[in-house]
């Protein structure tokens, strides 16, 4: 018998995270990720568990930060202009090496934008969401059942290496329905959370979660050792999906809602004689960037199609190394590539070659 | 011999890196005291704000987060609600409580979150040299109101105790001062309210301390306890705004 | 005799303890400086002391401890 239940993306991501142990939600309203909040406010009071509606995204995601800190499992989810006002915290909690969930449902911007799916916090969410130096995990779902296991994965790399995941999806992903199996999440060996302000109660010295240092040597020191775990997860934690790259001469390369359409262009290409395939990047920090290198040796070009005015196509330029001609692809401000223009972009590229 | 004043022991035994004469240490103190009278070292999270108080999470042997500026009571919301038998308090200044952080305190208050705010309240930007505050009091002359804070330019201060009364979720909302023996003997008891308060689970509880910052004053310390009498007192005047309970339906 | 002892080290010469003695017992020490640089309280006529504390209450270091005869 099967365990799929059909259900929105912006659902299954508060079921997974449910199912993940995660007992606490923070959040504050923005389409399109609202039903995250809805199904938290629904469910969490009926399994012992709390959805606070914050005054704002800065206090939901500080509001994560003390529960973080006490040692909880926790999470906040918004949409772009959301996670702007988060990174204030983001950079907070990962100066303070504690792990908790962020979950992006991305809409156009910049400003206000509008409220269609969208890719264009690539670079917010890889480089620069909140000031200083840190990195995020951030994985990328590209199904309902993705929204699922990626959320209940992302809650693990949090807490395995100290530090704040994101999930970057889409509001198309956010808003479509797909049969989901929460049956299938791995257990994983995490970390006792000695570190956690939960009150010592006379049994250990006080524990003190703080992002300050005065003495430039010791920030310097305290970065280089969040570093040495940021190699680690860069070394352990690479994820992504290989399609048709076997005999492929183009490969494209796109993450999310857009790897979808590649799949269906890659189909219509290879119909009229285009050896093309897709390398999908499931984790957008760390990039498979090594993967990328070793497929530039034997490909003839890339083609990065994104829902953006181009921003992961700059990862993929510097991972394929100037080996190969790295082009892009995008519609921008809401709107979805249709298989057509991407099939007849891959076309296009075949021709030049 | 018997002792009859000694520091406390939830106070860290290290100096304070607070200037000559301002009275935080004094403050710091009396929530040291009144954790170790209360018995709750080993159960209490405090919350450090940003200010001149950023340093506090070296103070107080109790375990210590450090917030963003304003963020506090916040953070403060997320250790509580998922721990529900922590007693937590936020020591914040009034930059970080009544300018940047005014939507977090307000919001805080009004759910009636269980949690204790000591707010120092010296009408002035302490640790960044002596900025206007929210506080400052009209006609104050800081570095960014050279000429006298004008309320047709920078417009009236903020009373926050006055204000936070008003709200639901408010248990305590009490202005006291730490001027004199006195005073601070008042200050003493109205903070060990604030935190029998949660530990009783009557809701916010904040207290406002009127506070001297001798240094970016410009006044030694002694005169500017004298200033605070003269000028903070008549624009804040101590008592209790709120003595109760929040307001809360039934489980 | 009650007793007040100064943690000279940790003291910062503010003078508050000085200001709010009752008795009048307590000076800033001009001819001592601790190691921040500060000249410490002391007290200058033990026999008077009435063991109010008053001078730990007003002090924002905890420079101050006071002992009462028993």
């Amino acid at each position: 018998m099967s365990n799929k239940v059909l259900m929105k993306g912006n659902e299954a991501i508060a079921e997974a995270a449910i199912s993940a142990g995660c007992l606490y939600f923070f959040g504050y309203p923005i389409t399109p990720q609202t039903e995250v909040a809805e199904y938290m406010a629904r469910r969490l009071p009926k399994v012992g568990g709390l959805c606070l509606q914050a005054e704002s995204e800065v206090a939901a995601i500080n509001m994560l930060m003390g529960a973080s800190a006490a040692g909880t499992r926790a999470m906040t989810s918004s949409s772009s202009p959301g996670i702007s006002l988060k990174s204030e915290g983001i950079s907070y909690i990962a100066g303070c090496d504690l792990p908790c969930l962020v979950v992006n449902v991305q809409r156009g911007g910049p400003g206000l934008g509008g409220i269609q799916p969208s890719q264009q916090d690539y670079y917010q969410a890889t480089r620069g969401v909140g000031h200083g130096d840190l990195r995020l995990i951030v994985l990328a779902p590209s199904s309902v059942q993705e929204m699922a296991s990626l959320t209940a994965e992302a809650f693990d790399l949090a807490d395995t290496y100290r530090m704040p995941a994101m999930l970057l999806a889409d509001g198309a992903l956010g808003q479509m329905m797909e049969p989901v199996d929460f049956s299938v999440f791995p257990k994983r060996e995490l970390p006792e959370k000695t570190w956690a302000t939960n009150g010592h109660g006379g049994a250990r010295k006080k524990n003190i979660v703080n992002s300050l240092f005065i003495d430039p040597n010791e920030l310097e020191n305290s970065i280089r050792a969040r570093y040495e775990r940021y190699a680690k997860v860069e070394e352990n934690e690479v994820r992504y999906e290989e399609y048709m790259t076997e005999d492929a001469e183009i490969i494209l390369v796109a993450f999310g809602i857009t790897a979808r359409i590649a799949k269906s262009a890659i189909t219509e290409a290879r119909a009229k004689g285009v050896k093309a395939g897709l390398l999908r990047p499931i984790t957008l920090w760390p990039f498979p960037k090594k993967r990328l290198g070793e497929l530039a040796d034997r490909a003839k070009a890339f083609l990065s199609v994104e829902m953006s005015m181009g921003q992961m196509v700059d990862d993929v330029r510097l991972a394929v190394n100037g080996k190969k001609p790295v082009s892009f692809f995008g519609r921008t401000g809401g709107i979805i590539p249709s298989v057509e223009e991407v099939a007849a972009e891959i076309m296009k590229l075949a021709e030049s070659l | 011999m018997k002792t009859v004043f000694d520091r406390p022991e939830a106070l860290s035994d290290v100096p304070l890196h607070y200037c000559p004469g301002c009275t935080h240490g004094i403050v710091h103190r009396l929530v040291a005291e009144t954790i170790d009278e209360l018995g709750i070292l080993g159960q209490t999270v405090g919350i450090a704000p940003v200010g001149c108080s950023v340093f506090a999470y070296n103070y107080f042997e109790c375990d210590m987060i450090e917030a963003a500026h304003g963020r506090a009571p916040a953070v403060a919301t997320g250790v509580k609600r998922t721990h529900p038998d922590t007693v937590v308090f936020t020591y914040q200044g009034d930059g970080d409580l009544a300018a940047i952080g005014t939507a977090e305190t307000v919001h805080a208050a009004t759910r009636g979150e269980n949690i204790t705010v000591i707010f120092i309240n010296n009408c002035i930007y302490g640790m960044t040299g002596g900025q206007m505050a929210p506080t400052t009091i009209p006609g104050q002359v800081t570095t960014t109101s050279p000429y006298g804070r004008k309320r047709n330019v920078q417009g009236s201060p903020i009373r926050v105790c006055e204000m936070l009364s008003t709200l639901d979720g408010v248990a305590l909302a009490a202005r006291v001062s730490v001027d004199c023996p006195k005073n601070i003997l008042t200050a003493k008891k109205t903070i060990q309210k604030a935190f029998r308060n949660q530990i009783d689970k009557k809701g916010f509880s904040i207290v406002e301390v009127l506070s001297t910052c001798p240094t970016n004053w410009g006044l030694a310390p002694k005169d500017a306890l004298e200033w605070l009498r003269q000028n903070m007192i008549p624009y804040y005047p101590l008592g209790v705004y709120k003595d109760g309970e929040a307001i809360r339906d039934a489980e | 005799m009650n007793k007040v002892t100064f943690r000279t080290e940790r003291c910062k010469g503010c003078g508050l303890c000085v200001d709010v003695c009752p008795k009048k017992i307590l000076a800033l020490d001009t001819a001592a400086l601790n190691s921040k640089g500060y000249h410490p309280a002391v007290i200058t006529d033990q026999a008077k002391c009435i063991a109010c504390a008053m001078c730990a209450t007003m002090c924002p270091d905890c420079v101050i401890k006071v002992e009462k005869d028993a």
